[in-house]
C-alpha cells in the first residue's frame, strides 16, 4: 500500500451499526471513494467530539486514517445535517428509504461522483416542502440509471417495436416498456398508463426543478411507486425494509385525515 | 478419534462449546475458562450454574413497563412513594440505570425494548408500543416523558409516540437535548448547539 496513511474525504452518512461498547461502524458515501466503511471510535458516548458530526444522514468533511481493517475516522466537521429533514418523522423516514436504497444497490469502493450528488441534492430536496412522492421517483429512476439498470420507455425491450401512445405495459423482467403485442404473452408485465410513461420518460431525462414542476396527482404517484417498487424488487432480488415503514406511515396518516374530517380537533405538539 | 482436534474428555469439549457462543469469547478463551472452572472449587462451578440457572427461571419482564425484574410488577411500579402519574419512556432497561442514578426522577418507566429503525425493519409492531397505548388509556398519566436517545432512531422513535400519543391529550414531554457535561463546545455539532441554544436558560 503506497497511499497516504490519512486522508480527508467529504462523505454522506448511510448507515451505522453498534460496535463494542461506544464504537459505530459507518458506511459512508463519498464523492470519490464511492461506497467505504470506517469506525467512528467511541463515537456513542454524549461527550465524544465525533458524535452528531458522523450521525446518520449527515454530509460532513472527514479526516481518516489507515486502519488495519477498516479506516478510522479521526476528525469530523458537519457540512449539512438537513435539520428539517430530521424533525419531520415523514421527511425523514423518505430520507432514511434513500440511504438504504444506495447502501443496498452500490459495491464498496466503486466510484461514483454523479450519484454522490444526485443523493446530496435529493436529500436538500427533501429538506424542503416539496411533492416528496416526486422526489422519491427521480430519484429511483436516477440512481438506477447510474448503475446501468435504466429502464427501456422509447421502444418495446422485447422486440424493438415503436410504442404506441397508448395503455402498455411495463416488465421488470424485460427491464422496460412492453409493446402491446409482448406485453400480452408476458404475465408478469404489469400495465402502464401513458401518463406514467411519459412522466418516467421526462425524469428520465431532466433535472431536479423540471421534474418537480410536474403535478402528480395522487392516483398517477401511487401507479408510478408501484412500478417502481417492483422493478427495484426485482433488481435487488429483495423488498426493501423500510417500505414497509413508508406503507404504515401513509396508513396512519390517511387514519388520521379521516378522523379529523370527521372530529374537526386538530392536534398539534 | 476423527482427524480434527478434540480435547480427551467429552464433558470438557462441551463446555467449551458453550462458552465459545457468549459474546467476544473465541475459541482460546473458552478453553481458558473451561479449564478455570475445572480447577476451581466444586462451590465455584455450583454457584456460576444456579446463578445462570435463576437468572432465567426468575427473572422476566415487568407486566406494567416491562422492565426486566424478578418480581411482578417490578419495585418500581410496586413503590407507592413514586409518581404513579408520570412516565419516561426509554428504549432499553439499561437506560433506567442512569436516570436513577440522578435520583430526579420519581415517575415511572415504560420500556419500549428497541427503537424504531426502518432500514432494520423495526417498525412499531416490534416495540412496546400497543402496551403503551394500553397503559395510558388506563387513564392515571397525566405525563408522557420521551427519554429515547438523542439520535435519528431515538428522534423518529420519540416523532412517532408524539403522533400516536396526542389523541389523548396528556403533557408529552421530552428529555432537553443540549451541550453534555464535561464536553467541549468547540467539537459540538450544529444540531447539539442549535438545541442548546434554543433551549437556553436564565441564571
Amino acid at each position: 500500500m503506497n497511499s497516504p496513511r490519512v486522508y480527508q474525504t467529504e462523505a454522506i452518512v448511510l448507515k451505522r451499526i453498534k460496535l463494542g461498547e461506544a464504537d459505530r461502524i459507518l458506511t459512508l458515501y463519498t464523492p470519490s471513494l464511492g461506497k467505504i466503511r470506517a469506525v467512528a471510535k467511541g463515537s456513542r458516548r454524549t461527550t465524544s467530539k465525533l458524535g452528531g458530526h458522523v450521525e446518520l444522514l449527515t454530509h460532513s468533511q472527514l479526516m481518516l486514517a489507515r486502519g488495519r481493517n477498516l479506516d478510522i475516522v479521526t476528525q469530523a466537521q458537519t457540512i449539512d445535517n438537513f435539520l428539517a429533514l430530521k424533525e419531520n418523522l415523514d421527511k425523514l423516514s423518505f430520507g432514511l428509504y434513500i440511504s438504504e436504497l444506495v447502501d443496498s444497490f452500490t459495491p464498496d469502493h466503486v466510484e461514483d461522483r454523479r450519484l454522490f450528488n444526485l443523493l446530496l441534492d435529493t436529500l436538500q430536496q427533501l429538506t424542503q416542502d416539496k411533492d416528496a412522492s416526486s422526489i422519491l421517483r427521480y430519484f429511483e429512476l436516477r440512481l438506477l440509471d447510474y448503475l446501468g439498470y435504466r429502464p427501456q420507455l422509447r421502444q418495446c425491450a422485447n422486440c424493438g417495436s415503436p410504442i404506441k401512445p397508448a395503455v402498455n405495459s411495463f416488465s421488470s423482467k424485460h427491464g422496460g416498456i412492453l409493446c402491446h403485442d409482448c406485453g400480452y404473452q408476458e404475465p408478469s408485465a404489469r400495465s402502464l398508463s401513458l401518463n406514467a410513461l411519459k412522466v418516467m420518460r421526462l425524469w428520465q431525462n431532466c433535472e431536479y426543478s423540471t421534474a418537480l414542476r410536474v403535478r402528480i396527482d395522487s392516483k398517477l404517484a401511487s401507479e408510478l411507486e408501484k412500478v417502481m417498487r417492483e422493478y427495484i424488487k426485482f433488481l435487488l432480488e429483495k423488498q426493501l425494509k423500510s417500505t414497509e415503514w413508508l406503507d404504515k406511515l401513509k396508513r396512519d396518516s390517511s387514519l388520521q385525515l379521516r378522523e379529523n374530517a370527521g372530529t374537526e380537533n386538530r392536534q398539534q405538539m | 478419534m476423527s482427524a480434527d482436534f478434540t480435547p480427551t474428555a467429552k464433558p470438557i469439549a462441551r463446555l467449551i462449546e458453550e462458552f465459545n457462543k457468549l459474546p467476544g469469547i473465541g475459541p482460546k478463551s473458552a478453553q481458558r475458562l473451561t479449564y478455570y472452572i475445572l480447577r476451581a472449587p466444586a462451590v465455584e462451578a455450583e454457584a456460576l450454574a444456579d446463578a445462570i440457572r435463576t437468572v432465567k427461571e426468575k427473572v422476566a419482564l415487568c407486566s406494567v413497563c416491562y422492565n426486566i425484574t424478578d418480581t411482578d410488577p417490578c419495585s418500581i411500579c410496586q413503590d407507592s412513594e413514586r409518581d404513579h402519574s408520570v412516565i419516561c419512556i426509554v428504549e432499553e432497561p439499561i437506560d433506567i440505570i442512569p436516570l436513577e442514578r440522578t435520583t430526579k426522577f420519581k415517575g415511572l418507566y415504560h420500556v419500549l425494548h428497541g427503537v424504531l429503525s426502518p432500514s432494520d425493519g423495526i417498525g412499531p409492531e416490534e416495540l412496546k408500543t400497543r402496551e403503551l397505548l394500553a397503559r395510558l388509556n388506563g387513564g392515571s398519566v397525566t405525563e408522557v416523558i420521551l427519554a429515547t436517545n438523542p439520535n435519528v432512531e431515538g428522534e423518529a422513535t420519540a416523532m412517532y409516540l408524539q403522533r400516536l400519543i396526542a389523541p389523548l391529550g396528556l403533557r408529552i414531554t421530552r428529555l432537553a437535548r443540549g451541550l453534555p457535561y464535561g464536553g467541549d463546545l468547540e467539537y459540538a455539532d450544529d444540531v447539539t448547539i442549535a438545541r442548546a441554544l434554543e433551549g437556553r436558560q436564565e441564571m
